[in-house]
C-alpha cells in the first residue's frame, strides 16, 4: 500500500492546479452570471492536452493512469463544476467509451479528433421518460438500406449544444427489451438533428445542457458503435467511467468548500476574535475536511482498481455516492461558516453549493448508487 | 544549435517559510518547491528557439536529488536533456560557489547560448548569471524583455529607469530573463508523460568556496494591523494629525 503520488502524478498535479487557478478561476463568476459557456477555456484545455489524459498516446491522448486523470478533474472541480461537466462528459463518457467499445476504424476517425478539441462530444442516454430507468428508451433506431434512422427525444444532455458528435442510445427492437438497445456516433450537423436549450437551472448556470431532437436523422451503417443489442451494455459501462469522474469533481467541490472556509474564518471576526477561534465553526470544517479526505480516497481506490483493468462498477458507485453527498454537505457548510456573506455571490460558495446539487442526481442518483452497492453485496437486485 | 538554460528550484511563492532551528537557513520541512519563476521565463524563451530553428536544449541545475521536479518541469515544456549537478547541501552554497560549479560545467558543455533567470525567488542574489559571465569571459545582459537572433548576433531589450535600452551581443552569451520576455507555456500532459524518458544526467557538484558567510536570518518584523480612523473629511483632521505625530511622515 502506497498512499504517496509518483513523480507524473505530482508534475500531473502541479499543472492542473496552475492552470486551474490562472485560467479557469478567473472568469468563472462572470461566466455564471451571465450563464456563458466557456468556449475560450476548451481550446485552452486542449493545447495542454486536458481534452484526452487518459487516452493513449496512439489516439492523440496522454496516456494517463486514473489517479492522474482524478486528479486533474478534481482541481478542474475545485474551480468550476461547469467546466469540470463538460470535462468528464467529454473525456469519460465519450472519449474513453469510444476507447472501449469502438471499432479501431471508429477509434482513429473520432479519438483524435476528440483529444485535440477539435471535436466536442456529448453522451445521449437520458430522454424524457427514462433516467433512471434508462432501458426504457423511446428513441428509435430501425435499419434502412444503407445505414439506419433514428427518430426521438434525449433530455438533460450536457455539451448537447456544443458538440459535434453525439453518442446516441436507441431502441432497435421493442420487444427485446434492454436488448434491442444499440449505441450510435452521430454527427451533430446530421438533417434532423438538433439540440434545443434547456433554461432555468439551479446551478452549473455555465455549462450547456440540451434536449437533442431527432427527427429522421440518417446515419451510415458505420456509425453503429458495437453490436445491435450492446447499447445498453455500453450505456453502462460509460457511466462506470463517467462517475468516476463526477466523484473527482466533487472531492474538487469539497476541497474548495475547505478552502474557502479556512480562509473566510481565519479572517471574520465576531465577538472580537476570529471566528475560527469558535469550537462549532472549527467543528463546521472539520466535518468537511474529513468528508473530503474520505472522498478522495475512495475516489482514489476506485481509481487505483481501474488501473489494474478492472471496470471497477463497485468501487466507482461507492465513491460517486459518497463524493457527491460530501460535496453537497461541504458546500452547505461552507455557507454556514461565512454565515450571510455565504449567501451572496461575493464569494464563491453559494455557487458551490448550485452547482453540487446536480451530482447527486446525474449518471445515476445518489439512491441508484445505492441500489448498486446494495446489490452487489446482497446479490439481490433491489432496482424494480 | 546548442542552448543550456540554468535552473533553480526554489520555494513555492504560496509557502510560509520558517527559520531553521540554526537561524542562519530556511527549515525544508512543508515546503513546497517549484521551478524558479524567472527560470520559466528563460526556458520558454529556449523552447521558442527551438521550436524556431531546431536547437537542442539543455537544462543545467545544481541542487539536491529533490531538484529533479524543477528539471522535469523543464523538460515537460520541451527541453531535451538535463544535467543535474547533485550536492545535498546546495542550499548553504552562496552566489559565488554557484557560479564557479555552473561556469565549470558550462566550460565543458560548450553552448552557443546561456539563459538564466534574472534572480532566484528564495535567496535573491541576481547575481550568478551575471557571475558566470564574467567568469567564462563572455557577454552579457541581465534582465532582458525581448531577445531576437540572427545569425551570431542576439539583439535583446532590458527596461533601464524610464527608458528601454536596445543592445546587441555576439554569441556565445549569456542572458538573464526577467518577466516580460514572454509567456512561459504549462507543460502539456504529454510533455508531463515524456518527460521521465528524456535523458537527466546526475553527477556530483565540484566543491567550491562560498565567498560570504550567512550568519543569521530573521523574518521581518510583524506588521501591526491597520485602523480605521473614521469616514469622510471628519477623518482628515485627525489622519493629517496621525500622520504628522505618530508616523511622522508628513
Ligand atoms: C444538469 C444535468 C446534466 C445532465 N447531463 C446528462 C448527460 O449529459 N447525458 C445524459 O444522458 N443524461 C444527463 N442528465 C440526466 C441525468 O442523468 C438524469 O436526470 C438522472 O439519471 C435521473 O433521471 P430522471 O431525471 O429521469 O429522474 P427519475 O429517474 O425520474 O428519478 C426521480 C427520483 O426517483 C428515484 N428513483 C428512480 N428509480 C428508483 C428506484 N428504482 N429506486 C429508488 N429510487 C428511484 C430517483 O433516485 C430520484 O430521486 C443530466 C441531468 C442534469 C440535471
Amino acid at each position: 500500500m502506497d498512499f504517496e503520488l509518483n513523480a507524473d502524478q505530482k508534475a500531473v498535479r502541479d499543472m492542473a492546479r496552475k492552470f486551474a487557478d490562472e485560467v479557469i478561476a478567473p472568469g468563472v463568476r462572470e461566466r455564471d452570471i451571465k450563464h456563458e459557456f466557456h468556449a475560450d477555456i476548451v481550446k485552452k484545455l486542449a493545447e495542454v492536452g486536458l481534452l484526452g489524459g487518459p487516452v493513449p498516446e496512439k489516439y492523440g491522448g496522454a496516456g494517463l493512469d486514473y489517479i492522474s486523470h482524478a486528479i486533474v478533474t478534481e482541481e478542474v472541480g475545485r474551480v468550476d463544476s461547469a467546466v469540470r461537466t463538460t470535462l468528464s462528459v467529454h473525456i469519460s463518457l465519450v472519449e474513453l467509451t469510444i476507447l472501449r467499445y469502438a471499432s479501431e476504424e471508429q477509434k482513429r476517425r473520432y479519438l483524435p479528433e476528440l483529444t485535440s478539441g477539435r471535436m466536442i462530444g456529448c453522451y445521449g442516454l437520458t430522454e424524457p421518460d427514462a433516467g433512471s430507468d434508462a432501458a426504457n428508451q423511446q428513441t428509435t433506431a430501425v435499419k434502412t438500406d444503407t445505414g439506419w434512422l433514428l427518430n426521438g427525444n434525449k433530455m438533460w444532455i450536457s455539451n448537447g449544444g456544443v458538440s459535434d458528435l453525439a453518442l446516441v442510445f436507441a431502441q432497435t427492437d421493442k420487444p427485446r427489451g434492454h436488448k434491442g438497445i444499440a449505441c450510435f456516433l452521430v454527427p451533430t450537423d446530421a438533417p434532423g438533428f438538433s439540440a434545443p436549450i434547456i433554461e432555468g437551472k439551479l446551478g452549473l448556470w455555465s455549462s450547456n445542457t440540451t434536449e437533442l431532437v431527432l427527427e429522421n436523422v440518417e446515419v451510415s451503417d458505420d456509425a453503429l458503435m458495437g453490436e445491435v443489442g450492446d447499447g445498453f451494455k455500453i450505456a453502462m459501462g460509460a457511466l462506470d467511467s463517467g462517475r468516476y469522474s463526477v466523484a473527482a469533481g466533487c472531492v474538487g467541490i469539497a476541497q474548495g468548500c475547505v478552502d474557502a472556509s479556512v480562509k473566510y474564518a481565519t479572517e471574520r471576526e465576531a465577538f472580537g476574535r476570529k471566528i475560527a477561534g469558535f469550537q462549532l465553526v472549527q467543528e463546521l470544517i472539520a466535518d468537511m475536511v474529513v468528508q473530503t479526505e474520505a472522498a478522495r480516497l475512495l475516489t482514489w481506490k476506485a481509481g487505483h482498481v481501474k488501473n489494474q483493468g478492472e471496470s471497477a462498477t463497485f468501487e466507482t458507485s461507492v465513491a460517486k455516492y459518497y463524493a457527491t453527498e460530501a460535496a453537497l454537505k461541504a458546500a452547505g457548510d461552507a455557507i454556514r461558516v461565512h454565515g450571510g456573506y455565504g449567501y451572496s455571490n461575493e464569494y464563491p460558495v453559494e455557487r458551490f453549493l448550485r452547482d453540487a446539487q446536480v451530482n447527486v442526481l446525474y449518471e445515476g442518483t445518489s439512491q441508484i448508487q445505492k441500489l448498486i452497492i446494495g446489490s452487489h453485496v446482497t446479490g439481490v437486485r433491489a432496482f424494480t | 544549435m546548442k542552448i543550456v538554460v540554468c535552473i533553480k528550484q526554489v520555494p513555492d511563492t504560496e509557502t510560509k517559510v520558517k527559520i531553521a532551528a540554526d537561524g542562519k537557513s530556511l527549515d525544508p520541512a512543508g515546503v513546497d518547491y517549484v521551478l524558479n519563476p524567472y527560470d520559466e521565463y528563460a526556458v520558454e524563451e529556449a523552447i521558442k528557439l527551438k521550436e524556431a530553428n531546431g536547437s537542442e536544449v539543455t537544462i543545467l541545475c545544481l541542487g539536491t536529488e529533490a531538484a529533479t521536479k524543477a528539471i522535469r518541469t523543464g523538460l515537460a515544456m520541451g527541453a531535451d536533456n538535463a544535467v543535474l549537478l547533485k550536492d545535498e547541501n546546495a542550499a548553504g552554497r552562496d552566489w559565488l560557489s554557484v557560479a564557479k560549479t555552473l561556469a565549470e560545467e558550462l566550460k565543458a558543455l560548450q553552448p552557443d547560448l546561456i539563459f538564466f533567470g534574472k534572480q532566484a525567488m528564495d535567496d535573491d542574489s541576481a547575481a550568478v548569471g551575471t557571475a558566470v559571465a564574467q567568469i567564462l569571459g563572455l557577454p552579457s545582459v541581465a534582465n532582458i524583455t525581448s531577445f531576437a537572433l540572427e545569425g551570431a548576433t542576439a539583439t535583446v531589450q532590458r527596461e533601464v529607469e524610464g527608458g528601454i535600452e536596445t543592445l546587441t551581443a555576439t554569441l556565445p552569451a549569456i542572458f538573464t530573463a526577467h518577466k516580460g520576455l514572454n509567456e512561459p507555456r504549462y507543460p502539456s500532459l504529454k510533455g508531463i508523460m515524456s518527460a521521465k524518458k528524456k535523458p537527466v544526467e546526475e553527477k556530483a557538484a565540484a566543491v567550491c568556496e562560498n565567498g560570504t558567510e550567512v550568519v543569521s536570518m530573521a523574518l521581518p518584523p510583524e506588521r501591526p494591523p491597520g485602523k480605521v480612523i473614521g469616514e469622510g473629511v471628519e477623518a482628515v483632521e485627525k489622519l493629517i494629525d496621525l500622520l504628522k505625530n505618530e508616523a511622522k511622515v508628513l
